[in-house]
């Protein structure tokens, strides 16, 4: 505790606080070795998504607790951990889905681009435009697949239909599913589709409305191994416009398409937490903290 | 493993039984009706007028069963919808919503007699209006409106919370998401709760009785577009038996010498309407549905 306790302050002597305080994580010998110079990438000026002392509550039990990260922009995170350690929960958070489940409360602030998205005069309408989520089961409408895509746009008050069609062809093309699709979307339901065709469709319904983040809970689970290689392709395609965060069980999945990677664990209270956030290939070849070390090693969860 | 096939078996033969027992009933009524109406199903039947000395028709009384069905589905069906929406989507659990819901499976059980008696008091005595339809179709809303509303909700209810957060997720409002995702998505359910709704309206006698009346004119003037007169067939305060209440009536009353034929062949005619008016909602709600999702 020593020796970290320093380094806030020169965190803020060097920024000005224009970051979050993210260093307490770091070790204090390379925050002491490159002053001017952020740590790490976590550290650019304002982090898309950040978490400062976020816990979530189902009625009195906490299902994550003290929760503090940020979010590089156009990058893909990825939260790994065992199951039950409130990763899915946490991404939730972001886009305000946690406020649809009865009795649950998030305690800290949330923030994108630096604002509270928990604030009084924030609509999480509002919110989830902007910030989009992929679900686990690909749960397209049941509705042509123009309709699909077109949903979001025309709910946002988009009437012409010339506009109507560039983005849904827009969406379908960024979704990787127009070639397969470009004959029949007009007509064929959503629902036709194979499960990585859903999927797809799903992402594609998910960018029509342009959004700055595409969360991803665990959207692979429910696939086979090539349908999974599609999405992983198409996430390596839109990192370069997209914030993109995703959920995964699969360590390898967020080997091969993060650029940063979150460790979660269960407590001994049986609430999740971060062990730690960092580079992907950090975490998975020189973890600081040893339970991260045991997880991607295989010896636990 | 034998027993287990041997129990497979049997549940496999019983509930083809059981399934091919309701076809089989359903069969034997229609078939009966249709078989005993045979000589008297005509075009001057179904549209003619009553007469003493003839077989038929039952005119007046068709369009009265049609028109209260009408008149009643048009109370029923939007409030019954709406109220179905807010007990699934806004209610809760509360002390609130299950007071609701108790009324709602106590009004369904009170015997329709009695339901009529309440009709009698307010929509024909309390109101003056004397005997009218609109006074029956109030008094069908009363049972129906908790009917179609409970249905309605079950409908709304089965409806995966995956869509609705589906279109969360895209950033629109629960009123939306409930219109344009919720509500398309259940309408095969609305349809049954219709259907199941309208066959009460054809079928119900007793609450009809002191309600919308005995008395039928034996023509109708079709002209008369007057709806403050109750000679109008168009007026919802003209007198309105229906074809159920009419069955009743000439069962138990009628007199002529045609009284057997005139009930059966009513019976097959309504036996006919409601298979009519079945498959025509489910027709509706099909087109209603490829609208409304566009696929």
């Amino acid at each position: 505790m020593a020796i970290r306790s320093p380094e806030p302050r020169i965190d803020e002597i060097t920024r000005a606080g224009a970051a979050p305080p993210v260093p307490a994580r770091f070790p204090a010998v390379r925050v002491m070795a490159t002053p001017p110079m952020p740590p790490t990438p976590t550290a650019r000026p304002v982090p898309k998504l950040a978490m400062e002392a976020v816990s979530v509550f189902y009625g009195s039990t906490a299902a994550v607790r003290d929760v503090d990260l940020s979010i590089a922009p156009n990058a893909v995170t990825a939260f790994i951990g065992p199951s039950g350690c409130g990763k899915s929960t946490v991404l939730r958070c972001f886009n305000r889905m946690n406020d649809l489940i009865p009795g649950a409360r998030v305690q800290g602030r949330v923030l994108f681009n630096g604002e509270d998205v928990g604030a009084r005069d924030v609509h999480p309408v509002d919110v989830r435009q902007r910030i989009g989520l992929v679900f686990q089961k690909p749960n397209p409408f049941p509705m042509s697949m123009y309709e699909n895509v077109a949903y979001g746009p025309r709910r946002h008050g988009v009437r012409d239909r010339a506009r109507l069609d560039e983005i849904v062809e827009r969406s379908l093309r960024r979704a990787a599913l127009w070639d397969e699709v470009k004959d029949d979307y007009r007509k064929k339901s959503g629902l036709a589709l194979s499960g990585g065709q859903q999927q797809r469709l799903c992402i594609a319904r998910t960018l029509a409305t342009d959004p700055e983040v595409i969360l991803m809970d665990e959207p692979c689970s429910a696939l086979d191994p090539i349908a999974t290689l599609k999405i992983e392709a198409l996430i390596s395609e839109l990192r370069s416009t997209v914030t993109i965060v995703i959920v995964t069980h699969n360590m390898q999945q967020a080997s091969r398409v993060s650029d940063r990677t979150a460790f979660f664990t269960l407590g001994d209270d049986r609430s999740g937490r971060l062990v730690e956030i960092g580079d992907t290939l950090q975490i998975f070849t020189n973890p600081r903290e040893q339970l991260t070390e045991d997880y991607v090693s295989g010896r636990f969860g | 493993m034998r027993r287990t096939l041997v129990a497979d078996r049997a549940a496999t033969i019983g509930l083809w039984t059981l399934a091919i027992a309701v076809v089989s009933i359903l069969g034997a009524i229609i078939g009966h009706f249709l078989l005993a109406a045979a000589g008297n199903l005509n075009p001057s039947f179904l549209f003619g007028d009553p007469g003493d000395g003839t077989v038929g028709g039952v005119g007046p009384v068709l369009w009265n069963s049609v028109y209260m069905l009408v008149l009643t589905l048009l109370i029923t069906v939007p409030l019954g919808t709406l109220g179905g929406i807010y007990m699934a989507e806004y209610a809760g659990s509360g002390r609130f919503s299950q007071l609701v819901r108790f009324s709602q499976e106590l009004i369904s059980s009170v015997p329709s007699i009695v339901v009529g008696l309440f009709g009698l008091a307010l929509f024909v005595n309390a109101t003056h209006w004397s005997f009218t339809a609109l006074g029956g179709a109030l008094t069908l809303s009363v049972f129906n409106l908790p009917l179609m509303s409970r249905l309605t909700e079950g409908a709304i209810r089965a409806v995966p919370d995956d869509e609705r957060n589906g279109s969360l997720a895209l950033g629109t409002t629960k009123w939306q998401t409930i219109a344009h995702v919720v509500v398309p998505i259940a309408i095969p359910g609305i349809v049954t709760a219709i259907i199941l709704t309208a066959g009460r309206i054809f079928g119900e006698a007793a609450a009809l009785l002191f309600t919308a009346g005995l008395s039928t004119p034996v023509h109708y003037d079709f002209a008369n577009l007057n709806l403050g007169d109750p000679r109008s067939p168009w007026s919802p305060f003209h007198p309105a038996t229906t074809l159920s209440v009419y069955i009743w009536k000439i069962n138990s009353e009628g007199l002529g010498p045609f009284v057997r034929q005139i009930a059966d062949t009513s019976a097959a005619i309504l036996v006919l309407m409601v298979l009519a008016f079945n498959l025509g909602a489910r027709g509706v709600g099909r087109l209603l549905q490829r609208r409304a999702t566009g696929a």
